[in-house]
């Protein structure tokens, strides 16, 4: 079975509100060292069993569905089953 | 700090007279270039070529349209109430002696179609800045859309993004979105409109300027960082830099908006202003920094001297030009008194703003802009702002023109049973551009602030302004791109004719204007007559009825290959009434109201909804204008609002007589017997789109005042039947019947299931 997990986030060059809102908020937890934060998400897909060309079609998934390419960028990266593995 | 040694300093341009320029890459024609050069005596720096690009642009210089436009200062009519016009950042009229409003629509067309949610967003962003910059505190915003064809894959990636951008910025800063338009045709599928409107309201000493006056004043950089935003162009100055620093490849020219923010710039501005803490103001918009600083220079009586350094960064390794092009939302400049520099400073601090004194005013005459030191710009800013190129582009005629107009719609086969008549009421009520657009205004807050008086579905959104006196707004945004590729003389008219009337059916007195011109290629010379014509339709219009046209904007190049969009011109019109309670609403008034038609209804079928949905038919000529009716029923609903004489209206257009009923009907929950007059053809009654026309409802017992008041002023009215609660839907006695359920069937829902939502 394999497992991929898609990372999206925003273009370096995009404001992220979400990240700058964290950061605005660091120093009343008293946290003042931190220079940046950026906020994207993670999507875990699991395959079935005998799926195939599974970072092929993840990749067409995170391009057309989890991602707005436009403004983010992702990365697709594939788990392998650890049995199956060794 | 070797990243600084490459910088193309003035010194640099000096000693390096030949260097290659990407000028054309920037989109400057040699001609501009070389004006640059003279202007300089030399080369330009990398940052300098970067401003002028920016400024001497279509959409920052007006280099097309202004000789054009001119026609609009030298018609308009003049009124005390313009206490700031065309040129400004938003006209200000003035409501009273104490209170002015201002208000602008402005395009955001391209950007909603790269990133719809985000470019329909920040549109929104940026209108409501241009408020915020004349001193005044938004209080409402609206919009007009218009989409390619409704069933067509790409309009449901489109539509629902910019949808989701304007309700995301508009909910989030917490303004009502009042009303606006949404239609659809193939001819605005790869180049949607988005047109975006925000008005305020100022007491009428905070009328603030964008002038950079006062020899040592401070200049402050108040809001957000500046980041890599929308650099778009002036990236081809950079690529070298990119490649080896292994940024993200892509720089697109999207910017991402942040409506907190700008709920804060409108608080620290608005309280700065009241401070009197400011002497000038200007957001940054499309052009960013470039443009803020040349336009407070240019307006300003002196020079200004910038340390760019001082700009706060989001990216890493910026150079000046990026710094100088970045489109970073919510930022605005300000003008201050040295004296006042550290308690600005604060209370932005108080707001969680940041803010950055960036440079001083100076009586140099010259913009100069210094990076870590070396200067990078040193231009005169007029050369800029003010004193672009200016092109009187070549006009032709459509050839097309006179196959058009002889191409009526008229003569097309029209339903001729009653069976065939109702059937299209109910096909038309459920056309794309007619439906309920519920789907869309439902994802808009239209009542934060509870000074919404009107909002969607009614022919005008209307805003308390005063809670003792009752003083109020009213505003419409009206296009109609059908009509004005048929005419664009008339067609602009039309549209003008159309936001006028629906501002005067609340009862409102309208006092202003505001367009948006939506156009193909000035490069075209079919295009460029278009936009002529269509500018001297509104100047004339406006001169005619006595408003001015306050300010707005001009989008050309909404253009794919040779196929241009319908030339479309959008009206704002703005009016005032003296007390929101006595406004007029839509509906069907109580069981036993009189329904009656105001105006005459032509046999004027070309350009109208149904020959687009029945026939898919574009041709023939569009309806007459006649604007001393206009004036006329404007005067009378006004007259009867006060008087409290009518107890609904709803203006007449596109789908007619039949569309105006099943509205009515639709939104009021009562039904309507109607007797067409006698020898009408039900058809055209029902289905022309003569213009000048209003659906009134007459309470009992006042139907020979609102008569006597018509004929007065020589209007004609047609009384047409009564409201009735206990009628199902609509009669059309001697041809037939249509129930609510059927009504609300074909109306309502049709925008989400063609969607496929």
């Amino acid at each position: 079975m394999a497992r991929v997990v898609v990372d999206v986030m925003l273009k370096s060059e995009i404001l992220d509100p979400q990240g700058e809102a964290v950061l605005g908020a660091l120093p009343r937890l008293g946290v003042t060292d931190v220079a940046s934060v950026r906020i994207g998400k993670r999507v875990e897909i699991e395959f079935d069993e005998n799926a195939q060309n599974v970072e092929e079609q993840s990749r067409v998934i995170a391009d057309q569905l989890l991602a707005n390419p436009v403004i983010e960028s992702f990365t697709v990266s594939v788990e392998r089953d650890p049995v199956e593995a060794a | 700090m070797s990243q600084y040694v490459a910088v193309d300093t003035v010194g640099v341009a000096e000693a390096t007279p030949d260097e290659k320029q990407p000028w054309a890459e920037l989109g400057l024609k040699e001609d501009e270039y070389q004006r640059i050069r003279e202007i300089l005596g030399r080369r330009p720096t990398q940052s300098e070529l970067a401003m002028y690009s920016i400024m001497w642009s279509e959409h920052c210089s007006y280099k097309s349209s202004r000789v054009h436009l001119r026609q609009f200062n030298e018609k308009n009519p003049r009124t005390p109430r313009l206490l700031a016009g065309i040129g400004e950042n938003a006209g200000v009229v003035a409501i009273d002696d104490n209170i002015a409003v201002t208000f602008k629509v402005e395009s955001h067309n391209h950007p909603s179609y790269v990133e719809p949610k985000q470019g329909a967003a920040t549109g929104v962003g940026g209108i409501i800045r241009d408020i915020i910059a004349m001193g005044a505190r938004p209080i409402a915003v609206m919009d007009s859309l218009r989409f390619g064809a409704i069933d067509h894959p790409d309009t449901a990636r489109v539509l629902p993004g910019v949808v989701d951008g304007i309700g995301h910025y508009g909910n989030c800063v917490g303004l009502p979105n009042i009303g606006g338009e949404t239609y659809f045709d193939p001819c605005y599928q790869g180049n949607p409109l988005v047109n975006a409107l925000s008005v305020g309201v100022l007491p009428r000493s905070r009328l603030q300027s964008m002038q950079a006056s006062g020899t040592g004043n401070i200049v402050i950089l108040l809001g957000a960082k500046t980041g890599r935003d929308g650099i778009g162009g002036v990236s081809v100055l950079a690529s070298a830099t990119f490649s080896e620093s292994g940024e993200d490849d892509a720089r697109p020219s999207v910017q991402v908006g942040d409506p907190f923010t700008e709920k804060l710039l409108i608080e620290v501005c608005l309280e700065l202003f009241d401070a009197g803490l400011v002497v000038g103001v200007q957001d940054l918009g499309g052009a960013g920094l470039t443009c803020a600083l040349s336009e407070t220079a240019a307006a300003g009586d002196g020079g200004m001297h910038v340390d760019l350094e001082l700009v706060p960064l989001r990216a890493k390794g910026m150079e000046p030009h990026d710094i100088l092009a970045s489109e970073s939302q919510e930022r605005m400049l300000l003008i201050v008194d040295p004296a006042k520099a550290e308690e600005v400073l604060a209370r932005a601090h108080r707001w969680g703003l940041l803010a950055t004194a960036i440079g001083t005013v100076t009586d140099s005459g010259r913009l100069v802009v210094d990076f870590h030191g070396q200067t990078v710009v040193d231009v005169p800013p007029k050369s800029l702002a003010d004193e672009g190129p200016v092109y009187n582009r070549p006009i032709a005629e459509p050839n097309d023109l006179g196959l058009i107009a002889v191409d009526r719609a008229e003569t097309l086969p029209r339903p001729t049973t009653a069976e065939e008549i109702r059937q299209t009421v109910l096909d038309m009520a459920a056309s794309p551009n007619l439906c309920d657009k519920s789907w869309i205004t439902e994802q808009y807050d239209s009542s934060v602030f509870g000074n919404t008086v009107l909002g969607t579905p009614h022919d005008a959104g209307v805003v308390r302004l005063d809670e003792r006196t009752g003083v109020g707004i009213a505003i419409s945004l009206d296009g109609n791109g059908r009509f004005a590729r048929l005419d664009p003389y008339l067609g602009a008219q039309l549209a003008l004719a159309e936001a006028y009337r629906n501002v005067a059916v609340t009862g409102a007195t309208p006092i202003a204007v505001s367009d948006c011109l939506n156009f193909g290629s000035p490069e075209d010379p079919h295009v460029m007559w278009q936009f002529e014509r269509a500018v001297t339709g509104i100047a004339d219009g406006c001169q005619k009825l006595g408003i001015p046209v306050t300010g707005g904007n001009v989008s050309f190049y909404n253009q794919t290959g040779r196929e241009a969009i319908h030339p479309t011109p959008v009206i704002g019109v703005l009016g005032v009434i003296d007390d929101v309670a006595r406004r007029i609403p839509l509906g069907l008034g109580r069981t036993g109201d009189t329904i009656a038609l105001l105006g005459t209804t032509h046999e004027e079928l070309s350009g109208s909804e149904w020959a687009s949905v029945k026939h898919g038919h574009l041709g023939g000529v569009p309806p007459k204008v006649d604007l001393d009716h206009e004036m006329k029923l404007a005067d009378l609903l006004s007259r009867l609002a006060e008087t409290e004489q009518l107890a609904a209206a709803h203006d007449l257009s596109q789908g007619g007589l039949a569309q105006a009923l099943v509205e009515a009907i639709s939104f009021s929950g009562m039904g309507a017997q109607i007797l067409l007059p006698e020898g009408a053809d039900p058809f055209t009654y029902l289905f022309s789109e003569s213009s000048g026309r209003v659906l009134v409802v007459i309470p009992r017992g006042q139907e020979l005042a609102v008569r006597t008041a018509c004929e007065s002023r020589g209007l004609p009215i047609t009384p047409l039947g009564v409201a009735d609660a206990n009628t199902d839907g609509l009669h059309l006695r001697d041809h037939f019947d249509i129930t609510r359920d059927e009504i609300d069937a074909a109306f309502k829902g049709r925008i989400g299931a063609r969607l496929g939502e």
